[in-house]
Parts: C-alpha cells; structure tokens; sequence
C-alpha cells in the first residue's frame, strides 16, 4: 500500500525568503523589487498597522461600527496586493479592507462600510473590487466568474479572492477553485490562515495537515507561505499572476499567519481560546519586525522614516473621521433608489410615502 | 407567425437575444451541446459557439457565483438551474448575493442576469423536481420573478427578462412546456415585465392566477360559463412585482375573487394578492377572497400528484362558493 497523504503533504512545504531575524534564507525566489518598492511595501505595511490601532480605538469609542482587526497579517494582505496591477479585480473577505483601501478605496469609504453607509461600498470609477463579503464563501464562487469573464475578454488580469481558514470548509471554497479550475479562469485565491476561525483552531477545520493542499480537489496549484514574511507572499502572488495572464490556470495560495487581534470588535475575547505564550510566540514572527531588519541591513529604511509613515498616517485617519461624520445621512428614499435600475410598482409607492415622510 | 410550442418560444428568445447581444451567456448542466435536458438550448451552442454557450460542472452554487462573476465583467448571464427544487444550494447566489448587488455597491455594480428553470407538476417527475418555490423568490427584495403560461407570453417575457438590468428568476412549468402550441411572431419583442394579462373577460367573478393554473382557471371558467356564471381570468406572468392595478380594476367590476396556484397553501404568493386586494378593494368586495392551494404537506410522491394537485374541479368549488356566500 502507498502512503498517499504523506506523499501529498510532502508536496506542500512552505515557502519563505526571509526568516524571523530579517535575513535571507532563500536567494533563488528573492523577488526582483527595487529599493523604492521595497520601502513602500515597508510604507504600507507601517500605516497598515496604525490603521489597525487607530480603528479599534475608534471602535471602542463608537466611532466606527463593525471591524475585523488586521494587525500581524499586513505581509499576507498587503504582500499580495503589492503583486498586483490597477486591472486586477480583487474580491475581498471582511478582513480585506486594507486590500481595497491600497487598490484605491478613499480610508473614509472604508470607514463609512464599518460603520453602515452605502456610499462606503460605492467603488470609485476604476477601482476594480467588491466590498468586503460577509458570507464566507461566496466570494470565492463570484471571483471564478470574474476569472473566467477576464478570460473571455482576452484581458491580461487576474480575479484575486480572499478567505479565512475556516473558508476552507465552505461548499463554495471548493465550486469556486474547481470552477476555475475546469475554465483554466484568470484566478487567485488566498487562504489566510491565522490558526482560529473565531474560536476554533484550524485543526478542528480539517484533517488535512495544509490548506494548500486542498488545490488537488480541484486540480490546480497550490503553494504553502509564510504568510508572516512579505517577500515569499508576494513572490508567490507575482508567480501566480504571471502563470494565470499566461492562461495557465488559477492557483492556490495558502498563507500562514496570525491576527494578534481578536476576530472582530464585537465582543470576541481571544483569551478565551489562545494562550499567552502563543501570541508572544507569533509576536517574534511580526511580518513588520523582520522586514525591518531586512530594510535596515539594506539601509532602507530608519526609525525616522517609521516615525513619518506613522504621523502621516494618524494624520490621515483623523482627516478621513471627519469626512466620514461630514457625509450626508442616509435616507429611506436612498436605499429605495438603490434597488433597481427601474422602480417596481411597490417600491414607487413605498417612495413617494417616504419622500412625503422625509420633507416633513 | 409560427406555431410554437412554449420549450421553442423560450429557445427562439435566447437565439433571438445571443444574436442580438454578444454579452448574453447561457450556461448550465448539460445546456451545451446536448441541448438542455427539456431541448431548451438546442443547437445554440452549434449556432453561437461554446464561447457563448456551455456546460457548467455539476454545482448550482458555482453557477450562481460564476453567474454574478461574468456579469461584474460586463456580461448578461442566462443561466440554467436543471430544476428548481434545486436552488436551496443557490439560495446565497440568489437571494444573498445577485439580488442585492445593486443596492449593497450603491448602484457601483449590477447584476443583469436571468435565471431560467423549470418546475411544475402533473409529469410525474421524481422528488425535487417540481416543486414550486416562488414564493421564496418572490420575497427577496432586488428580484423580479416571471412565470409565463403561454408561448406568446414566454418569448416576449423572456426577452424582456434578459434585457432587464436588474436579476430575473424566469420559471418554466415543465407541464406547458409542449402540451400546446401558440402563436408566435418571428421577430422580437417584449413584454413589459410586472403586467399581467387579462387571458378571458368576464363579469361575475376574478380569477387571479398563474403558471399552469391559467390553463385549469380557463377549463375552470368555461364549465361555470355553462352555469351562467362570467369569469375574469387574469394571469398574473410576474408574480413579484405584482400588478395590483389589473386586479384591483377588475375587481371592482366583478366584486369577487378566488386566488388560484398550484404551491402549497401556505407558499407560493396567494396570501400576498389577497392581503392587497383587501387592502385596496375592502369596499368593492362581496364576498371574502378564497384561494385555491396545494395541501401544506412536501410536494406529493409522483402517483399521488392527481389527487394533490388543485385542478379545474378545486376551483369551480371555490368560484361556487363566494359566488354563493
């Protein structure tokens, strides 16, 4: 008898550049970024962060509404979308806003969806995405068709989706990657494994011993990064960008990594399922901390220059506070002339009862 | 004019709109080069090509996706669901997805799809297969449903449908898909969706119904003619939005309705026409408005479809009885 899991786990090592101390451990996929590059990955990945800080304060504060904090995930999310060009489609989780704010989504948008308003879903002309989804899945079926539709048109872009671990139980995680798949469709789907799908561990998810394994259902690539270490993620995420444009097919890209955060803002408490000596174990991983190092051996990058990134950031959250309380409330009226291009007759009725309602 | 039977009504519209629009897609399980498992996209594949017309793996949900998909990339997707007792595993692409496309990205994307199936009983299909559940579609905000009960009715419907920017859950009765033929214009046209059509004239009584209940309802009223009683019939053919106006008018010349479908009781959209009219017509009404419904038990098993399903004698009973009140 062949021992096929082992044979198939053996295929599913995972791949990484640079190692928790900044330093290179794998100079063949070093990828081709010049020094400018490499220091607004550093850039993004920085603000990223306040971003996080700043969004549970105002969370606390009831400034903003729902959130998914994001802090030690910024190599996987925002390494991914380095790789990525304006073309590119991307269809995030409800963690993913980072994603979308770097593809061009205005920081007050993003917090208008966290607090509720239509308008932070509007995507402005060009910016090719979708708000965040709230079904885990059902991003991954929608991202095959935007795959297959790029295809179709002969575009030379991809259809990026995202989910968690726990996305990988979906029914919709497996038709998503075997629909693109059987098309050979423009795809990229990332598994961001941080270990907990709210409170249960990745191993109550699946017997399988790595996500990215689960490829071969569908017969497609799969790959396993250190989703802590920006270089190999978006060396990865290039690789597999340039393999789909090329019409070799969708791939798989499952990135380890941690959220040292708790699953949202509403009232999950992680000490309730991890321990102490786990998150301080993945605080030495910090994608931040050893890509610092890295930048610093290379001279790229200075404590002064972090500092910068950090006042401009804050900067810019409290400017885009303010532009989110400025924006006008939402009206009945508004939600109803979102419906339909053509009213029904109930919603024309129902509008003119809200329109008198509303000029009182 | 051709004479058509309502399956060719329905595969004339999808030719006439993938020539018309290179957008329009139609895809599903087996609609490719077998044609559809009822002929509804025979030879459109061969026509077309497998760009514009293909077979889909087997997953509803995939179909959904991929539907919303191709249409984020500016395409008019028409896909097919095999048979609509099937679409509880395309319910989160339906219902929690392409209905609300629109209104989740303010207006930023749109969904202009159409998804056919067909449905319906007195064939004697095996279980979830006939089953009717437009009244689950009918109570998602952001969908329109369509249900036509004749050839003329499907083609302009359907067209409408696809051309439609908003999603269109268009149902096919598996029963009238060949049971007769109609007239059929060759050219294009359409029929403007949330009308119904007033199928016989009458003065004594309203019939509001639709799918193949329309067919029962006209049996129905020309036994009750025999009687000296006149009914109304009208078919409603979109069952969400309904056109309240084409009832209310006629029940304020006839002053009594029975509400006929072939779902259960407590499904399908009776209740919802029967809530309005009492809304809107209290004082026109002579009688309480009756409906005429399956039993509220599952879908029957095949043998036992001709006791369970409501017919032409179920609804002469209820004409009889606010005739009588």
């Amino acid at each position: 008898m062949k021992h096929v899991l082992e044979s198939v786990e053996s295929q599913f090592e995972m791949f990484q550049i640079l190692n928790e101390d900044g330093e290179i451990v794998n100079k063949d996929d070093v990828p081709d970024l010049s020094d400018d590059e490499l220091k607004e990955l550093m850039r993004r990945m920085v603000y990223t962060r306040i971003l996080d800080q700043r969004s549970i304060a105002l969370n606390r504060q009831g400034r903003l509404g729902f959130y998914a904090p994001t802090a030690g995930q910024e190599a996987s999310q925002l390494g991914s979308h380095f790789a990525l060009e304006k073309e590119d489609f991307i269809l995030p989780g409800y963690r993913d806003v980072p994603q979308l704010i770097w593809h061009g989504l205005p920081l007050y948008q993003a917090f208008l969806f966290s607090r509720g308003h239509f308008h932070g879903n509007q995507m402005p002309e060009g910016v090719n995405a979708l708000p965040p989804q709230i079904i885990i899945g059902a991003q991954y079926v929608q991202a095959a068709g935007v795959g297959l539709g790029l295809k179709k048109r002969g575009k030379k872009a991809v259809a990026i989706t995202y989910t968690g671990d726990g996305g990988t139980s979906q029914g919709d995680f497996y038709e998503g990657i075997n629909f693109a798949g059987a098309y050979g469709a423009n795809n990229i789907f990332i598994v961001q494994n941080n270990g907990f799908a709210i409170s249960v561990p990745r191993e109550k998810q699946t017997a399988a011993k790595t996500l990215a394994q689960k490829a071969v259902s569908a017969g497609i690539e799969g790959i396993q990064v250190d989703g802590m270490d920006v270089l190999a993620v978006y060396a990865a995420t290039k690789h597999a960008r340039e393999r789909a444009i090329n019409g070799e097919g969708p791939m798989l890209i499952e990135t380890i990594t941690y959220r040292y955060g708790p699953h949202t803002m509403a009232g999950d408490d992680p000490t309730r399922y991890r321990s102490s000596e786990m998150d301080s174990e993945w605080e030495k991983k910090d994608p931040l901390v050893r890509f610092r190092k890295y930048l610093e051996s290379k001279n790229l990058w200075s404590e002064e220059e972090e500092n910068k990134v950090i006042d401009e950031a804050k900067e810019e959250i409290k400017k885009a506070i303010k532009e989110a309380d400025n924006y006008p409330k939402q009206k009945v009226t508004d939600l109803i002339s979102n419906m339909f291009e053509e009213l029904p007759v109930n919603l024309q009725e129902q509008m003119e009862e809200y329109k008198a309602k509303e000029s009182k | 004019m051709a004479q058509m039977t309502m399956i060719q009504a329905i595969t004339d519209a999808m030719r006439t709109e993938l020539k018309k629009d290179e957008n329009v897609l139609v895809f599903g399980e087996d609609v490719g080069q077998n044609g559809g498992v009822f002929r509804a996209t025979e030879g459109l594949q061969k026509e077309f090509g497998e760009d514009r017309v293909f077979d889909t793996p087997l997953a509803e949900s995939g179909i959904g996706g991929l539907a919303i998909g191709l249409a984020l990339q500016g395409y008019r997707p028409v896909p097919e669901i095999q048979f609509f007792g099937f679409v509880y595993e395309v319910i989160d692409s339906i219902s929690g997805q392409m209905a609300r496309m629109r209104y989740r990205s303010g207006g930023t994307h749109t969904a202009p799809i159409t998804v056919r199936s067909p449905f319906g009983g007195g064939v004697h299909t095996p279980e979830l297969h006939a089953d009717s559940l437009e009244g689950l579609m009918a109570q998602q905000p952001g969908l329109k449903v369509v249900i036509p009960s004749t050839p003329y009715d499907a083609k302009g419907l359907l067209i409408a449908s696809i051309r439609d920017n908003d999603p269109v859950i268009f149902l096919e009765h598996m029963k009238l898909y060949r049971s007769f033929r109609g007239e059929v214009p060759e050219e294009e046209y359409t029929i403007e969706l949330g009308k119904a059509d007033v199928k016989r004239e009458g003065t004594d009584v309203t019939i509001v119904t639709y799918g193949a209940m329309v067919h029962a309802s006209l049996k129905a009223a020309e036994e009750l003619e025999k009687n000296g009683v006149s009914v109304e019939v009208i078919d409603l053919r979109t069952v969400s939005p309904i056109d309240i106006e084409t009832i209310v008018e006629s029940v304020k010349k006839t002053n009594r309705v029975v509400v006929v479908q072939e779902a259960q009781r407590q499904a399908g959209v009776a209740a919802n026409i029967v809530s309005e009219i009492q809304e809107r017509a209290i004082l026109h009404l002579e009688a309480p408005i009756l409906r005429v419904a399956a039993p509220d038990t599952v879908y029957s098993f095949s043998e036992a479809e001709e006791v369970w399903l409501p017919n032409h004698n179920d609804i002469v009973e209820k004409v009889n009885n606010v005739m009588n009140f």
